[in-house]
């Protein structure tokens, strides 16, 4: 019997004889598996579930769900196909997976669209039932592929999921298509019976999600019930795979999605602030999800408002940070174009915002549903005038936390709008989260002006005749050139902000052109400051390495598990990556400076390689993918392999 | 309660008055309406920083600078949506929105919109000159057809909005007009406008010196204005004329003007009621155009929803009633979690 091959290394070969003796137990290191079916069927449920319980079991676990663009094209059709990729390991991963060692397709179309990422050997478990002709016709087959044998390179399990969920339900008095809906339960039955996983987790899910319809309860636990026990009986496999516990630092973890790590980031960003949040959005995908859980959120204090469009939920949220609470907006690359104007705003009056850019495939309405990195550019020149912003991007789901955090600190302590450039790949995409120790989140504090700063910010006179020490000056700077945030409701402070060009110091409003430059210069130097409160860019691997490999946001894990390998290989290959992209840390140069080879993989067509080529001069090769897809482990790897050659 | 907790604040115009020059055109109705909102202001018992003016861009949106209050000065037509997040930021905060008919209407049609039907508690000045003062004399949303200007040289043909029945259709609470050099009407509506709980909306008639000067002459020379003004007053029969002889009546479903003595007698003609839940009156009110009916000014309609944050605050208090105030590690935990050793 060969083990799956491909990305999960046999741990121990020599099988153990199963319950009944028939067939063998195999522990792997991972597995990497794909529910694939028609948008109706219930396979982002059913890889969700699965996620959950391989997490609740100790497994390290990464997840890739791939929607299609359009909600519910027609049943059975090619451009219906959605995906849940789950890859659970006994080790420390990094990605979802590049090759899968099973997949379950629930009809012609999912597997038409999902063939190609099956390693040879590897399982495919097909919904039998689902193969007439007209299914066949529908994913546009002429023959059907379970017989004219192009599988038999995999290991095809052919099953009958439709016809025994509808035994397995036939006493719930369900009608035939609720009946027909508990089918994924039932895969999912199967798949836990292969990977040895408990259906605790799920029975209880089921228990909650449908207590008020005990007959669906009922049926839905029966079909996954029946899915194992199926798997059990019929020896469906000759061999069980085992996948044993992480080994994980210890304490308390959960699951999480990079959309909901922003989420719970910004509040406890706003409780370490002892500020509110006020979060403004209008709905576009992958972004709406961080604004639908705020929305729930209201005992924590937030406030969320769905806007009338992208312009008035910046408008509101940088409404709320001249109030004095924390103004964040979240948003994709076509609402990032219409809040540019309002994000120049914020720039010019100094006032701190959080504007999340789930980025997506581009340009204009682009690839709604698939993922991309193509707007770091933008985030750094697409707005009028010489405008800088902050711009940051969390490398992981997890990350997302802390990068929230962060993205409240630099707004508030810099006044100054933070772009978090995530992607659709992190917003959906789940890994597991260690809770964080409340003690440790940082200290965000943010002291708001109460007295005019005449007197207590370096003296009285200035040369802008702006001595009066009584007054305040709301373009008074600190150390770090950012000006005091004095809040509407505080007497004495009375002041007005806007868009047009402010003499230093007073705010007034003025046109002389040194002044003009002058303010420039001291906006862009105060993103530049940021520098100053930032980690240097840390280098993994050997100091005389061959090659760099540079990354940002999404692509990190990839990148990280390219290396990894490549390091197996006896390469010496380097690793940073970018969480600060605006600036960008102060020993960037030094670093690139360092290596003869630098290898930068994007999700775009080199804007980040763009940025240092032309900051640093830096002798920078890009490998640029823009498919709406992530990279693939191999992908990088061969890159790293080409220019090592 | 000690007296001086209870003492309203006394403040004087010259207390409201920024150390700002104020730079409009010599002769620009901007001038009256800053000086009438500053008197208003003296009586409404909030002190002043307390008030916060935000603005759109235009002529009109510069006023934010003149006014020694809190004052944030955005970009063009999103006002409403700064003062959204301001009033949600600080909900103890008196929030006035200045904007133009441009800005307001055309750029900033959708903002206002919403911001009426959120019922905001916000006060919307619109200063209304039926033409873009800043850029310098073209056409705006409010300009009469036939209207000549430099991107409508031969005039336009637009239809023009009418900006009390757009409130109106957006379930604007309070609604009202007045004039810019009509001083004592101006300071009452805005001080009326101070008092309404939720979005007020109040359209100024604005003289543009510059580039449409005169265009509500009809509404402002002493000799004509009689004729074509209608004062509304609350529960009082809509008289105007210079002898008061004339009225509105309605007849069928559309009103009319008649003479009182001559068409009908008194109580003939319709009575004013600001408070109807069925803003079907009002609308019919902001519809009447010059010269076909006299023009209204005054409180069209003034009634009492909810505001948006009082339901906001109502929402989370629920929210807290139940489950209690979250702390963050709730947070952490609301979904599975597992322990490692
Ligand atoms: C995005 C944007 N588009 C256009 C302009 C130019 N602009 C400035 S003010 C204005 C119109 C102002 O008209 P109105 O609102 O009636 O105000 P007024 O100047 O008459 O008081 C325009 C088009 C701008 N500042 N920003
Ligand atoms: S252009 Fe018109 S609206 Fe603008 S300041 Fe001059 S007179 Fe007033």
């Amino acid at each position: 019997m060969t083990p799956p091959n491909g990305s999960s290394g046999v741990i121990t070969p020599p099988g153990t004889p199963s319950r009944n003796g028939h067939h063998t137990v195999q522990e792997v290191e991972s597995i990497t598996i794909r529910f694939a079916g028609d948008s109706g069927d219930g396979m982002q449920l059913a890889g969700t579930q699965f996620t959950n319980t391989s997490a609740l079991l100790g497994n390290d676990i990464a997840t890739f769900p791939d929607f299609p663009a359009e909600i519910r094209a027609p049943a059975g059709t090619l451009p219906g196909v959605s995906g849940f990729q789950v890859h659970f390991s006994s080790t420390d991963i990094h990605t979802p997976g590049d090759v899968l060692n099973a997949l379950v397709v629930m009809n012609p179309a999912a597997l038409k669209t999902n063939l190609k990422d099956l390693e040879p050997g590897g399982y495919l478990i097909v919904n039998g039932d689902a193969f007439g002709v007209s299914d066949l016709d529908k994913a546009r087959y002429k023959v059907s592929p379970l017989d004219d044998g192009s599988l038999k390179n995999y290991r095809v399990v052919r099953v009958s999921i439709g016809k025994l969920t509808r035994e397995a339900v036939a006493e719930c008095k369900l009608s035939p298509r609720e009946a027909d809906r508990c089918k994924n339960f039932f895969a999912l039955g199967l798949v836990y019976w292969m990977y040895e996983r408990p259906l605790e987790t799920t029975l209880k899910w089921i228990r909650d999600k449908f207590g008020k319809n005990p007959q669906f309860v009922d049926a839905n636990s029966r079909a996954l019930k029946a899915g194992y026990n199926y798997g059990e009986t019929v020896e469906l496999l000759p061999v069980q795979y085992k996948v044993a516990k992480a080994k994980i630092a210890p304490g308390t973890y959960r699951k999480i999605t990079g959309n909901e790590a922003l989420a719970l980031g910004l509040v406890a960003a706003s409780m370490k602030a002892k500020k509110t949040l006020v979060f403004s959005g209008y709905p576009i995908t992958p972004a709406s999800s961080v604004l639908e859980q705020l929305a729930d959120m209201k005992r924590f204090g937030v406030k969320t408002l769905q806007a009338e469009d992208e312009i008035a939920a910046a408008g509101v949220a940088i409404g709320a940070s001249f109030g004095g609470a924390i103004g964040v907006t979240a948003t994709s690359g076509p609402g990032i174009c219409l809040k540019s104007e309002a994000i120049g705003l914020a720039v010019m009056t100094e006032l701190p915002l959080v504007i999340l850019d789930i980025q997506r495939g581009g340009p204009s309405t682009g690839l709604p549903t698939k993922t991309e990195q193509a707007d770091l550019l933008q985030a750094m020149f697409g707005r009028n005038g010489e405008c800088p912003a902050a711009i940051i991007a969390p490398q992981s789901p997890s990350d997302c936390f802390d990068i929230a955090l962060e993205a409240v600190r630099i707004a508030t302590r810099f006044m100054c709008p933070v772009f978090l450039l995530s992607d659709g790949y992190i917003a959906n995409g789940a890994e597991p989260w260690k809770v964080p120790a409340v003690a440790n989140l940082p200290n965000l504090e943010v002291k708001n002006i109460t007295e005019p700063n005449g007197a207590g910010w370096g003296g009285a006179a200035h040369e802008n005749g702006a001595g009066d020490a009584a007054k305040y000056l709301p373009y008074k700077r600190d150390e770090l050139l950012a000006r005091p945030w004095a809040l509407p409701g505080t007497p004495g402070l009375e002041h007005r902000i806007g868009g047009i060009e402010k003499q230093d110091v007073t705010g007034n409003i003025n046109y002389d052109p040194e002044n003009h430059e002058h303010m420039v210069r001291t906006r862009a130097q105060k993103i530049e400051n940021i520098a100053l409160t930032i980690p240097d860019l840390d280098v993994i691997g050997p100091a005389d390495a061959d090659l760099l490999v540079i990354g940002w946001g999404g692509t990190h894990g990839t990148i990280t598990t390219a290396i990894e390998r490549a390091r197996r290989k006896g390469q010496k290959v380097a690793q940073a990556h970018f969480r600060y992209l605006n600036p960008m840390p102060k020993n960037t140069a030094e670093v690139l400076a360092r290596f003869k080879k630098i290898l930068v993989p994007e999700l775009n067509s080199g804007q980040l390689l763009w940025l240092l080529r032309a900051k640093f001069l830096a002798p920078a090769q890009g490998l640029n993918k823009i498919q709406g897809r992530p990279f693939l482990v191999s992908e990088i790897e061969s890159a790293i392999d080409g220019m090592l050659k | 309660m000690s007296a001086s907790a209870t003492a309203l604040p006394t403040l004087s115009t010259k207390d409201l008055s920024s150390d700002q020059e104020v730079r409009w055109c010599p002769g620009c109705g901007d001038y009256s309406i800053l000086a009438q909102m500053k008197k208003a202001l003296t009586t409404v018992g909030v002190p002043r920083e307390k008030m916060a003016f935000v603005s759109g861009i235009g002529c009109s949106s510069r006023f934010p600078y003149y006014m020694n209050t809190y004052g944030f000065h955005t970009i063009h037509g999103r006002a409403p949506t700064f003062a959204t997040g301001l009033r949600l930021a600080n909900p103890d905060l008196q929030v006035w929105v200045v904007t133009g008919d441009g800005d307001g209407l055309s750029i900033g049609g959708n903002h206002t919109i919403h911001l009426l039907r959120r019922n905001v508690d916000v006060k919307v000045l619109l200063f209304n000159n039926e033409i873009y003062g800043l850029t310098k004399g073209q056409y705006s949303p409010t300009s009469r057809p036939g209207t000549k200007t430099k991107t409508s040289p031969v005039g336009s043909v637009e239809s023009p909005i009418r900006p009390l029945t757009i409130a109106l259709a957006a379930e604007a609470t309070f609604v009202a007009r007045t004039i810019d050099v009509d001083v004592q009407h101006l300071v009452a509506i805005l001080q009326r406008a101070a008092a309404h709980k939720g979005t007020a909306f109040v359209e100024i008639y604005q003289n543009c010196k510059i580039f449409n000067d005169g265009v509500f002459e009809y509404a402002t020379d002493k000799s004509v204005k009689a004729e074509h003004v209608l004062y509304l007053e609350h529960g009082k029969p809509m008289i105007f004329g210079k002898d008061r002889n004339k009225g509105i009546r309605l007849n069928g479903l559309k009103p009319e003007v008649v003479e009182i003595g001559k068409d009908c007698g008194p109580d003939d003609l319709l009575i004013h009621d600001e408070t109807l839940s069925e803003p079907t009156l009002a609308n019919l009110l902001s519809r009447m155009v010059n010269p076909e009916f006299p023009e209204v000014v005054g409180v069209l309609r003034a009634v009492r929803k909810p505001t948006y944050e009082e339901l906001m605050d109502k929402q989370a208090a629920d929210a807290v009633a139940k489950k209690g105030p979250g702390k963050i590690e709730d947070l952490f935990k609301a979904e599975d979690t597992w322990t490692v050793e």
